[in-house]
């Protein structure tokens, strides 16, 4: 539920960005919503698009990748992937794992039209 | 020519690269700059149809900034903020209630204060106020958090930052910027510029508990500038809740599990509970506790007291491992000694 605040967050941003930059639409917004963020992906989409009529996200393009999750093993000491919070390290099983990788949630770019 | 987005003006695409030659910045309250608010605003004509904008900017970013914003506050007027985190119905006002009242029996001077957030009603602050402890409630409407912004509102509306004064903190000669916006007794004085200690691991000089609303998803999310968050799970729910709600119990310091003069009734595996929420956070203090018959308050009082250390299981790991090498070297070297 909390991916309608993200939106609106979003949004902020663009219209941030607009009045630094004039345009009039965006075209393509591209976002990363790491598999540790904490965000339902489809929810934010699902914001996004109810949010977006009326705004200069109005008809935009969501694009929105998903770096997968990564941590340091702190007993393997290795890079090892993390699928999700509270799963193993798959290399020994135990849990003294740092997150380093999938907890981004950023505004990447946005493709803007300025006619 | 702008090597980003191929326009022909001299603007820049990345705040901290403002520009000396930009007259038209605005910067406001908060210190962000806004750009065109003037001239620049009319739309070049002869620009190409599409471009694109780099912002890699953090969603969180605008919420990360009032938090901060206020942690350096509470950091600096020794304030120990806490941000109680739970599902609904786990005692979170009930054991707040307990713990203000037993404070107020060792510290009779400590002044505290409470931010309650809900959806609605001002039940909750108005439990609070019966202990004579002032709490702001905030009500989220639709909301399902609470954010940094709403925070620095409440917290300059409560007494606490005049109740820390009029305690007698110290004044010397420090330079600090007070980050509310609110006009306030000292503000005008040079006696505000006082060396705000930080009580690092000392005795809190106040302390604020903020309620947060209860849910156990939305507000791992929002920082609001708190020392730590302090997640509180009753026996009456799953003792896999840690598994299940990950974020919040990865994001806490502290764990209180609550209600346990119940036990006796439940079916509930306890160390299964604890194991569960080291699964998902390795350095997670955890205190069991019943707000009704009083078990386990001193722990946590005791905890508070001492400014909610973070306790380093981490190092403690690092350490035991490095015995451990050290002691392995030694065996490898011995048959050549």
């Amino acid at each position: 539920m909390h991916e309608v605040s993200l939106a609106g967050g979003i949004l902020s941003a663009v219209e941030a960005a607009a009045r630094r930059d004039p345009f009039v639409r965006v075209s393509r917004l591209r976002l990363e919503a790491g598999t540790l963020a904490g965000v339902e992906i489809e929810a934010l989409r699902f914001a996004l698009e109810a949010l977006a009529p009326g705004t200069l996200l109005a008809g935009a393009q969501i694009d929105i990748e998903q770096p997968p999750g990564q941590a340091w093993c702190l007993d393997c000491a290795i890079s090892v992937p993390l699928i999700e919070r509270g799963a193993g390290c798959p290399q020994c099983g135990g849990f003294w794992l740092q997150p380093t990788g999938g907890t981004e949630l950023r505004i990447l770019d946005l493709q803007v039209e300025d006619h | 020519m702008c090597v980003v987005c191929g326009c022909g003006t001299g603007h820049s695409h990345d705040k901290t690269e403002a520009p000396a030659t930009d007259s038209d910045v605005q910067v406001d309250a908060t210190g962000d700059l806004h750009y065109g608010e003037g001239q620049a605003r009319v739309s070049v004509p002869g620009m190409s149809q599409a471009r694109t904008i780099r912002l890699e900017q953090d969603i969180l970013g605008e919420n990360d900034r009032h938090a901060a914003r206020n942690r350096e506050n509470f950091t600096a007027h020794g304030v120990l903020a806490l941000n109680l985190v739970s599902s609904p119905g786990s005692g979170k006002t009930t054991l707040l209630c307990s713990t203000l009242m037993a404070l107020r029996q060792r510290r009779a001077d400590l002044p505290l204060a409470v931010i309650e957030g809900d959806q609605q009603t001002r039940h909750d602050a108005e439990r609070i106020r019966e202990t004579g402890v002032p709490a702001i409630q905030i009500n989220t409407g639709k909301g399902c958090h609470l954010d940094a912004r709403m925070i620095t509102e409440a917290y300059s509306r409560l007494p606490l930052h005049d109740a820390l004064h009029a305690a007698g903190h110290t004044h010397q000669s420090f330079v600090h910027s007070h980050v509310d916006q609110q006009p306030h007794a000292h503000v005008q004085t040079q006696q505000h510029q006082h060396s705000h200690h930080a009580h690092d691991g000392g005795e809190p000089a106040g302390m604020l508990f903020i309620e947060n609303v209860g849910n156990l998803v939305c507000p791992a999310l929002w920082d609001l500038g708190e020392a730590g968050k302090v997640a509180i799970l009753s026996v009456t729910e799953g003792e896999d809740k840690p598994l299940k709600y990950p974020d919040m119990f990865a994001a806490a310091r502290l764990m209180i599990l609550n209600k346990i003069d119940l036990l006796p009734h439940l079916d509930f595996d306890v160390q299964r509970c604890l194991d569960y929420a080291r699964q998902v956070n390795p350095q997670i203090q955890i205190i069991q506790l019943s707000a009704r018959d009083g078990t386990g308050l001193d722990a946590w009082l005791d905890w508070l007291l001492a400014g909610a250390p973070a306790v380093d299981r981490r190092a403690a790991r690092i350490a035991e491992l490095e015995a451990e090498l050290a002691r392995l070297k030694a065996q490898v070297e011995a048959p050549h000694a």
